[in-house]
C-alpha cells in the first residue's frame, strides 16, 4: 500500500508540476514536451488504478498522435508565442492571489469536515474483484450499458469534423489535380491536333 | 444488481431499451443520411438538405408530441423522458425549425448558403434534446458539448467576415472555460456522492450536503450560468450576438436558451432539490444581477443585435427567478416564461432580418425610424413585440413575468420579486424608446420587400403576444402538466 501511495504522489506531483510548466515555459516546443510529460504521468496514475487499457490509450492517442500534431502545428505556424504569453503573465500576481484565497477557503472548509471513511475504502479497480481485464470489461459495456454515451461521443466527433471542414476547406480555382478517369479517357483525337503548317508562315 | 457473466467472468449486459430515445435516434439517423447526401451532391444540395432538415425536425416534433406522457428511463439511468422533456423538446424543435427556415434567404444573399448549416442546426438540436433528457452528469456534459460545438461553428459560419470569426473564437474559448468549470464541478459531485446519476445524487443528499458537494454545485452552477448567459458569465453574449450572422443570432437567442434552462431545471430540481437552501442564494444572485445588468447595459446600445443580447440576459434573469423559487410553481413559471420568450424573440429577429435597404443589412435602431409610415404592419408587429418584452399588460411578456414574480413571492423571495419589478421598469425605457423611434421619428426610407416566411413568423409572433391573454389556457395547462412530472 505504501509503495502505491509513494508512486501516486510521484506521478501526481510530476503531472501537476509539468502542467504548470506547460503554461509557464517560454518556448512553445518545451510547452508541448511538458504536456507529453503530463500525459505520460497521468497514464502512470491510470496504471495505479488498474486501468491499463486507458493508460495505453492515453499514451498511444494523446502522446503518439495529438501531442505530435501539436508540435507540427507549432512548427508550421511560426507564431511568436513568447510574445503572446508576455501579456498573460502580467496577470499572474493577481491570479495567484485569487488562487491562494480560493485554496485557503477550500482548505478551511474541507478541514472542518470529517471525511466519510466509507468513501476512502471504495474499491479502486474493478479488476481486483472480478479477475477480468478492464479491456474485456470495457468491451462488454461500451455497446450495451454505455451505448448512449459512446454514440453521443461519435456525434460530437462528427460535429468537430464538419466544423473543421466548413471553416477551413476552400475551393481554389485553377489548382491542377490529377484525374485518373480523365487521363484514361483521353484519345488520340481529343488530345492531338494535326495542323498543316505552311513554310515560313508559322501556326 | 447481480450481472450475468460468461465462463471467463466477463459480465454480459443487455442492450438497453431504445424506445424512449426514439426521437433522438430518428434525428441522428437522419443527420447521418443528410451528411452523406450533402457530401455526395456538394454545394448544389443546400436547398434539398435544408428542406429535409426542416421536415426531419417537424416529423420528430410530431413524434415527440405523440409520445406517452409517463416517465420512462433507459440507457443505464442516463436518459429520462417525461412530461417536462416532452414540453421542452417541442419548444426547442419549434425554435430550431423557425430559425433554420428564416436563415435560407439571408444566407443566399450573403453568398454563404452551404449545406453544412442545416446539418449543424440538426446536430445542435440533438444535443439540446439530450440536454433536456439528461438524467446523469455524463449525459448532461455530452449533450451540452454537442450543442455548444455546433454553436461555435455556426457563430463563425460567415468565415470571410472578421466579426463573425471573432465571435466564433470568443464563444469557443469562453465556452471551453465554462465546460472546464462544469466538468470540475461534476468530478467533485461524483467524488463526494459516489454517483453521477441525478436520482442517486439526490438520494445521497437527503442525509445533508457536505462541503465537497457544495463546491461542485457552485462550479456546475457557474458552467450552466455561462450557457444561459447569466451575469456574471454573460460577457460573451453581446459580442457573439453582434458578430454572428443574424439568422444564427436568432437561433442562439431561442432554442439553446430554452435547452440550457431545461438543463438547469433538471440539475437543480432533479439532483439537488434536497439542498435547495444551498443553491437558492446563488440562483437568486445571478437572477437579480442579470435582470439589472440587462436593463441598464441595454440603454446605451445603438446596435439592435447587441440590444437583443442584453435583452436576452435580462429575460434569463426573470426566468431564473422562477427557478430560484425551487417549487413546482417555479418550474411552471420557467416553462411558461421560456415559451413566451422564445416566440417573442423569434418574432423580433424576423423583423430584424427584414431590415434591409439596397441589399445592405441594417443593424442600428435608428434604421427603424418612422417605419410606422412606410411599413405600418411591420411597425405595429415590432412595436407590440417590444412592448411585450418590456412587460406591458396585457401582452404575453407581462404574463410570463407575472408567473415568475408570483412563484418567487410564493416561495418567500418577496424582496427579489420587487427588485425584478424595478429592473423591468428600468428595462421598459429602452423597449419604449424603440417604439417611439418607430412611431414618432422621421422616416429614412423604405425597406426591401419582406420575404413571405419572415412575414409569417412576424405575424404569428405578434398575434401570439397580443392575443395570449385571451386564451392562455393551452400553454399554461401544458406547462403545468410538464412541471408536475418533475415532482
Amino acid at each position: 500500500m505504501t509503495v502505491t501511495a509513494a508512486f501516486f504522489y510521484l506521478f501526481a506531483g510530476i503531472t501537476v508540476a509539468s502542467a504548470i510548466m506547460v503554461i509557464a515555459a517560454r518556448n512553445p516546443v518545451h510547452s508541448v514536451l511538458y504536456l507529453i510529460l503530463a500525459f505520460v504521468n497521468s497514464a502512470g496514475l491510470f496504471i495505479l488504478l488498474g486501468a491499463e487499457f486507458l493508460a495505453m490509450i492515453l499514451i498511444v492517442v494523446y502522446v503518439g498522435a495529438v501531442a505530435v500534431l501539436f508540435l507540427f502545428v507549432i512548427m508550421l505556424l511560426d507564431v511568436d508565442f513568447a510574445e503572446l504569453r508576455q501579456g498573460a503573465l502580467q496577470y499572474l500576481p493577481i491570479g495567484t492571489v485569487v488562487g491562494i484565497i480560493f485554496l485557503v477557503e477550500l482548505i478551511l472548509v474541507l478541514t472542518t469536515y470529517a471525511f466519510d471513511p466509507a468513501l476512502l475504502n471504495l474499491p479502486a479497480a474493478a479488476e481486483r474483484q472480478t479477475g477480468v481485464t478492464n479491456t474485456a470489461q470495457l468491451g462488454s459495456v461500451i455497446y450495451t450499458k454505455y451505448v448512449y454515451f459512446f454514440q453521443l461521443s461519435g456525434l460530437i466527433l462528427l460535429v468537430a469534423m464538419i466544423g473543421a471542414i466548413v471553416l477551413t476547406l476552400r475551393d481554389r480555382p485553377g489548382v491542377k489535380r490529377q484525374d485518373a478517369a480523365k487521363q484514361a479517357a483521353r484519345t488520340r483525337e481529343t488530345s492531338i491536333e494535326v495542323r498543316k503548317v505552311n513554310s515560313r508562315e508559322g501556326v | 444488481m447481480p450481472v450475468e457473466t460468461t465462463a471467463s467472468g466477463i459480465p454480459i449486459y443487455a442492450v438497453p431499451a431504445l424506445g424512449p430515445a426514439l426521437p433522438e435516434i430518428i434525428m441522428a439517423v437522419g443527420v447521418l443520411a443528410l451528411v452523406l447526401y450533402g457530401a455526395l451532391r456538394g454545394e448544389r444540395s443546400t436547398g434539398v438538405v435544408t428542406a429535409a432538415a426542416i421536415a426531419l425536425m417537424a416529423f420528430t416534433l410530431g413524434f415527440v408530441l405523440t409520445m406517452p406522457a409517463e416517465t420512462q428511463i433507459t440507457f443505464a439511468d442516463a436518459f429520462i423522458t417525461d412530461g417536462f422533456a416532452r414540453f421542452m423538446k417541442a419548444l426547442v424543435l419549434i425554435g430550431a425549425i423557425v430559425a433554420l427556415a428564416m436563415s435560407r434567404e439571408h444566407f443566399r444573399r450573403a453568398g454563404i448558403d452551404r449545406y453544412e448549416y442545416p446539418l449543424l442546426i440538426l446536430l445542435a438540436a440533438i444535443g439540446m434534446m439530450v440536454m433536456i433528457s439528461a438524467n446523469d452528469l455524463i449525459a448532461l456534459y455530452l449533450g451540452l458539448e454537442l450543442q455548444s460545438l455546433a454553436a461555435y461553428v455556426i457563430a463563425s459560419f460567415h468565415r470571410d467576415n472578421a466579426r463573425s470569426t471573432e465571435a466564433g473564437l470568443k464563444y469557443f474559448v469562453l465556452g471551453a472555460l465554462a465546460s472546464g468549470m462544469l466538468l470540475y464541478g461534476s468530478s467533485l459531485v461524483y467524488g463526494f456522492t459516489g454517483s453521477v446519476s441525478f436520482p442517486e445524487i439526490a438520494a445521497v443528499l437527503t442525509e445533508g450536503a457536505n462541503p465537497g458537494v457544495i463546491f461542485g454545485l457552485v462550479f456546475i452552477a457557474a458552467g450552466l450560468a455561462f450557457k444561459v448567459s447569466a451575469v456574471p458569465f454573460h460577457m460573451w453574449t453581446p459580442d457573439v450576438y453582434q458578430g454572428a450572422p443574424t439568422p444564427v443570432t436568432a437561433f442562439f437567442a431561442s432554442a439553446p436558451k430554452v435547452a440550457a434552462m431545461a438543463l438547469a431545471v433538471r440539475v437543480f430540481m432533479g439532483a439537488f432539490l434536497t439542498i435547495v437552501d444551498q443553491w437558492q442564494q446563488i440562483i437568486v444572485f445571478i437572477a437579480v444581477a442579470s435582470m439589472f445588468l440587462g436593463a441598464f447595459a441595454a440603454i446605451g446600445q445603438r446596435d439592435i443585435k447587441r440590444l437583443m443580447a442584453y435583452s436576452s440576459i435580462a429575460n434569463i434573469g426573470f426566468a431564473l427567478l422562477g427557478l430560484a423559487a425551487g417549487t413546482q410553481q417555479g418550474v411552471e413559471a420557467v416553462l411558461v416564461y421560456m415559451a413566451i420568450y422564445m416566440v417573442m424573440t423569434l418574432g423580433v429577429f424576423a423583423c430584424i432580418l427584414a431590415m434591409r435597404r439596397g441589399g445592405v443589412e441594417l443593424e442600428t435602431i435608428d434604421d427603424l425610424a418612422g417605419t410606422a409610415r412606410t411599413h405600418p404592419g411591420f411597425a405595429f408587429a415590432m412595436a407590440m413585440l417590444m412592448l411585450s418584452l418590456a412587460g406591458i399588460p396585457p401582452l404575453a411578456g407581462f404574463i410570463g413575468k407575472y408567473y415568475a414574480f408570483w412563484a418567487a413571492v410564493e416561495a418567500g423571495l418577496v424582496v427579489f420579486a420587487v427588485l425584478g419589478v424595478i429592473a423591468s421598469v428600468v428595462g421598459a425605457y429602452y423597449y419604449l424608446r424603440i417604439a417611439k423611434i418607430i412611431y414618432f421619428d422621421e422616416p429614412v426610407g423604405a425597406y426591401e420587400p419582406m420575404p413571405g416566411f419572415l412575414r409569417g413568423v412576424m405575424a404569428v409572433s405578434a398575434v401570439f403576444t397580443v392575443g395570449f391573454w385571451l386564451v392562455p389556457a393551452p400553454l399554461v395547462a401544458a406547462a403545468g402538466v410538464a412541471a408536475r412530472s418533475l415532482f
